[in-house]
Parts: C-alpha cells; structure tokens; sequence
C-alpha cells in the first residue's frame, strides 16, 4: 500500500504531492475497528465510577454543594458545537469524493475551514484567560491516576485518584486534537494561497514545489487521523455510560452526585455558592 | 532518457468484434485497458508516454458502434460513426444542420475521415500543461500551471474554473447539448441514457475527468430527439487558423421563433469552461423577445456575467459576448444543406 503519492515537477523533480487516500481508508477501518473493539469490551468491563458507598460518604462530606454543579458554560459549549459542525462539514466535504460521492467539494471546504479556524482562535483566547487552562493538559501528575485507571479498565477496583474535571481520555484526546487541529490548519491556510477565494490573492508559487508537497501531505496525514478520532469522538459521545458528559456539553451543567463519582473534588474544586440558575460555579471561575 | 515520440509504446491491441466483447476485456483488464476510438486523442498520450497502457480495446470493428439510423423520429448516431459520415448524412443536413455545422469545423478532412463523434464528444482537455506531462491537478497534483501568475493561459477557462483552468474542446459537444441530445452508456451493470447537458463534468466536481463515462464503461450512441428539428439553427467557431484548430470560443444556437419573436431556445458556449456552458439565463432572457439587435446586445452582455479571465485569456470575454450576440441576431445560421 502506497503511503505518499509522488508527481513530477516541470523540472523533472519528483516531489509529494498528496497522502495516498489509501490512508483515509486506513483511518477509517481503525476508527470502526476501534470502536467495536471497545464496545465488546465495554459489554464486560466494570463501570469506573466511584462505588455508591463511597460517593455516598462524598454527599455527606460536600452537601452543602448544589443539586447541578456547571461543567461547560455557554460560551464553551456554543464553541463545541461550531468547532463540531466545522469539523464534520471540513470531513465530508473532503473524503465523501474520495469514497465516490462526487459534488463541489472545495468552497465548503475551505469555509468550513475559516470556520473553524476562528472558533480555535477564539477557543484558545477563551480557555487560556477566562477558563481552568491547567485542566485541560496531561502531565507527569496524571501518572498516578494514568495507572488508576488503566487497572480500572482491566476490571480491578482500585482506590486511586479520580479525574480532575475532565477524564483522562478527554485529556488525551483534547492533546490528540491540538496537534492534528493545528497541523491542518496550519496547512490549510497556506493552502487557501492555491485557490480562488475573496480572502487571498492566488500565489501558487508562495513555496517551492517540495515544500508544497509537505505542506499538502501533512495536511492530508491530519485529515485522515481527524476521521479516526472524530469517529472515536461522536462513539465516547453516545456511549451510554458516557451520556452524562454529553449532556453536559448540551445543558453545561452536571449533578453533584455524578460530579463526586466521576470527579476528584480536591483536583476539580467547585464553588459552593450558587448562580442565579441554581447552578454551582466551578471554584475561581465568574 | 529521451523519449521517442513517432514511435508507439509496447501493448497488447484488442480488436473487439462486439461492445459486450468490449466490455468484457474492459472489465478483464481494470485500469491496464486503454479505450481507442479514432486514436486522434489517444495517439498523443500514448507516443508521448504519458499513457502507459498494458492493453489498448480498439472499438473500430464494432460494427454496432457505427452509423447513423432514425430512431422515434429523431436520430441514433453510433459512437464509432465518423465526423465525415455524420456531416454527410442527408437526415442530419436537413433536419438537425447545427451538428453538420459543427462537425465539418472541427480540425481537417483527415481528422474528420478518421475521428469519431464518440471520440469527438469524450476527448481530454488540451491544456498543454496537463497534456506536457507535468503533475498538475488534473494529473493527480496539487497546482494548476495554467493558472500561475507567468502561466501561458491564453485558451483557458473564463467560467467555473475550480482550481483547474482547462477546458473542454469540442466543437460537437455544444450542438449536441443545443439539440437535447441523450448520451447511450453502457458498462457491465447495464445501459444508462444520460443528457447531453449531464454528460460532461468540470473540476468542481472531478478534476481528473472530462465526462461522466466510469472506467469499464463506454459511450455506445448518442440519441438526438425530433425536439428541436428543423428549428433555427447558429454555429460558430472562433480559432487561432481557419482549419486544424481547436476553439477559442464556439456557440451553438438552436431557436424556435415565430414571426420574429423568440419562443424555446437553447444556447450553448464551448471552450470558456471545462464543460459545455449552456445559457439558461440568457436562454430564459430571449423567450418571448424580438429576435433583434437590442436581444441580441442584451444577451451578449448577460452571457459573459461572472466570467473570471486569467492573465491573457480576457479577450475571451468579448469574443463571447460577440458569439451570443451573432447567434441571437441570427445571422449566416447554419441552414439545411442538400450537397
């Protein structure tokens, strides 16, 4: 299977000028794979909550907290949603004609791209001054909890830290997202240079021919991983152990009793004075 | 090394005596097969080494891809049938003189003994670009050369360019498209009747391909209706030398019209885009209108709308203008010839 796709410049240099779309199918079959691999597990595998004992003691200790404790505020989740549509508008309109469905792919493309890009731009603005930057990031600190709950997984009752206020695996996806998000952004807006848009004037010749192959391969490479973890994405999303996450990124709040099954109180501390909609602010945030 | 251009590259020719033999060996050899009509397009790909075919399907003893026959009162052309028999035949002269027209304009008597409306209809762009061998879009790349800031475009797209600039070059595609022509494909799941209006595709869609005709398939007929027989016929063709020449720009006008005032007319515009443009708006502009020189000054002007022009191909613009306006106006239409 060919991984990179080669063409001739006018001056007989052979230089890149795409991935091979024998990878999108790759990505693909891993994201499918994936998924039925995880959902068979799943259907044995023990829950990773708290136990009820436990998180009973919990609500004892921190009933003065509120009934819903906000994870998500309307500004983060309005960016979830547009970074999302972007995201799969950015997807079908680059791989459904390369799966054989055939349409003016590349206006929607490359607006669905601006798109996202300004939500990015306005995600790293929001997160980095007005949001828990910290939160987000995996670190040497996450190894004790990186060890809780692999053996969790492996269905062993372990008493080790829980998440912050995102899990893990949101951790490490998020981390996954940084690089392929910026990466096909980064390309692609050079890559707007190569097409008729209102924004630019075309200059085909910005780059040399090679580092337009690069800039295209690692453009594509980004695109195919993003199928993969979309698809991972959209399966965590609508898994029912999970629905409560996504609920929250709907209606932005969560109640206290999953906050304390899921969440380590002391590494996700929330307020417990509450808003006018009843709703509790995580700690140090307005 | 350098390449030898007179001399044809190593294949295995079939002959087929039938299309489903055809077929067969089309299916048989994938993307090895190479599909030779008049050879006038494939000569050049395949001398040029641009092409590499293991195996080229000649379809010149097919006997049913041949001739023309009159069909539910219109016509059936058979893909094979030359450009010289189409111009000669007396049912096409009188009835449908927009396709003679056409057809006895393109390139040289030669070319025209030897090519075939099939090939005529299918062929691949000329951007020498493309046709040099560089890796451009339409080539599986990622640049289109002919749209660069030192690019020689001159013959290039002034309509629907979606990163490649080529266009199509047929003179008959548009008279076919003016007389609602059907397009006969058939490939091993079958036959499937196509118009002439759908047939060709630009690069917003697939920038690697011209038409609408799937690997393993083939362009088997094409079926002219009795719609617009006999109407008022327009056809020119503007090119760099008088014969042997691809476009510049042509047009193709079939009109309906009833003592002077305009009634169904369909209007079609070659080499300004990848794919025959037909002019609906202008179409829609002109129903119910005085064929007269303010229609036809109006609709040259609303045909080149939106016309996006390179570095040197903006004389395309009142070329075209000037065609619209020449074929509305009516003037030297392409009238039934007897000889």
């Amino acid at each position: 299977m060919d991984l990179l796709r080669w063409g001739r410049s006018p001056w007989g240099e052979w230089v890149l000028t795409h991935v091979s779309w024998n990878l999108f199918w790759a990505s693909l079959f891993a994201g499918v794979l994936f998924f039925v691999a995880h959902a068979s597990y799943m259907l044995f595998s023990a829950h990773r909550k708290r136990p009820a004992a436990e998180t009973d003691a919990l609500e004892a200790k921190y009933k003065n907290l509120p009934p819903k404790i906000e994870r998500h505020n309307l500004t983060a989740r309005l960016f979830h949603w547009v970074m999302a549509a972007a995201m799969f508008t950015l997807l079908f309109t680059a791989f459904l004609p390369v799966a054989g469905i055939k349409f003016p792919w590349v206006q929607w493309h490359w607006m669905a791209g601006i798109v996202l890009t300004g939500a990015i731009l306005f995600h790293i603005i929001h997160a980095s001054f007005f949001l828990d930057f910290w939160s987000i990031w995996v670190g040497p600190k996450d190894i004790p909890e990186f060890r809780a709950e692999l053996l969790r997984e492996m269905g062993h009752d372990v008493p080790g830290p829980r998440s912050g206020k995102y899990p893990l695996g949101n951790r490490l996806y998020h981390l996954a997202q940084v690089f392929t998000s910026l990466s096909v952004i980064a390309t692609g807006l050079f890559m707007l240079k190569r097409v008729r848009t209102p924004l630019f004037v075309r200059n085909p010749y910005l780059f040399a021919d090679s580092t337009w192959g690069v800039t295209y391969v690692v453009h594509g490479l980004a695109g195919v991983a993003l199928v993969g973890l979309v698809i991972a994405h959209v399966y965590f999303a609508v898994r029912p152990e999970k629905w409560w996450i996504t609920k929250a990124m709907i209606f932005g709040w969560i109640t206290r009793r999953q906050y304390l099954e899921h969440h380590e109180p002391s590494r996700w501390r929330v307020s417990s004075s509450t808003g006018t909609s009843g709703t509790a602010k995580p700690a140090g945030q307005a | 090394m350098a390449v030898i251009r007179d001399v044809m590259p190593v294949f295995e020719l079939y002959q087929p005596a039938s299309v489903d033999a055809a077929l067969a060996l089309l299916e048989k050899h994938g993307g090895d097969a190479w599909v030779l009509a008049g050879g006038l397009d494939s000569m050049d790909w395949l001398k040029d080494r641009l092409r590499k075919p293991r195996v080229v399907v000649d379809l010149s003893n097919i006997a049913e891809l041949r001739g023309i026959k009159e069909v539910n009162g219109g016509l059936e052309i058979g893909a094979m049938t030359t450009l010289t028999e189409v111009v000669r035949h007396p049912v096409v002269r009188e009835r449908y003189a927009i396709l003679m027209e056409a057809a006895e304009l393109v390139a040289s008597p030669q070319i025209r003994n030897q090519g075939t409306i099939g090939g005529n209809v299918s062929q691949d762009t000329r951007c020498w670009y493309y046709r040099g061998g560089w890796t451009c879009y339409r080539a599986g790349g990622n640049i289109c050369y002919a749209d660069t800031p030192t690019a020689v475009n001159r013959e290039h797209a002034i309509f629907d360019a979606d990163r490649c600039v080529a266009v199509n070059p047929s003179d008959t595609a548009p008279a076919l498209v003016a007389l609602d022509a059907q397009m006969v494909i058939r490939g091993p799941k079958g036959e499937r009747v196509v118009p002439a209006e759908d047939y060709w595709i630009g690069p917003g869609i697939d920038i690697t391909r011209m038409n609408v005709v799937q690997p393993g398939e083939l362009l088997v007929a094409i079926r002219i209706p009795a719609t617009m027989a006999g109407a008022q016929f327009y056809f020119e063709k503007v090119r760099d030398r008088q014969v042997w020449d691809f476009p510049l720009v042509n047009v193709a006008a079939a009109i309906k019209a009833t003592g002077g005032t305009i009634g169904e007319a369909r209007l079609v515009v070659n080499a300004v885009a990848a794919t025959p443009k037909r002019l609906k708006n202008v179409e829609a502009f002109i129903a119910g209108k005085p064929r007269n020189e303010d229609t036809a000054k109006a609709a040259g002007e609303m045909a080149v709308q939106g016309a996006q022009t390179l570095r040197h191909n903006g004389y395309k613009v009142p070329l075209m203008r000037n065609l619209v306006k020449r074929a509305i106006r009516g003037q030297d239409t392409a009238a039934p010839r007897t000889t």
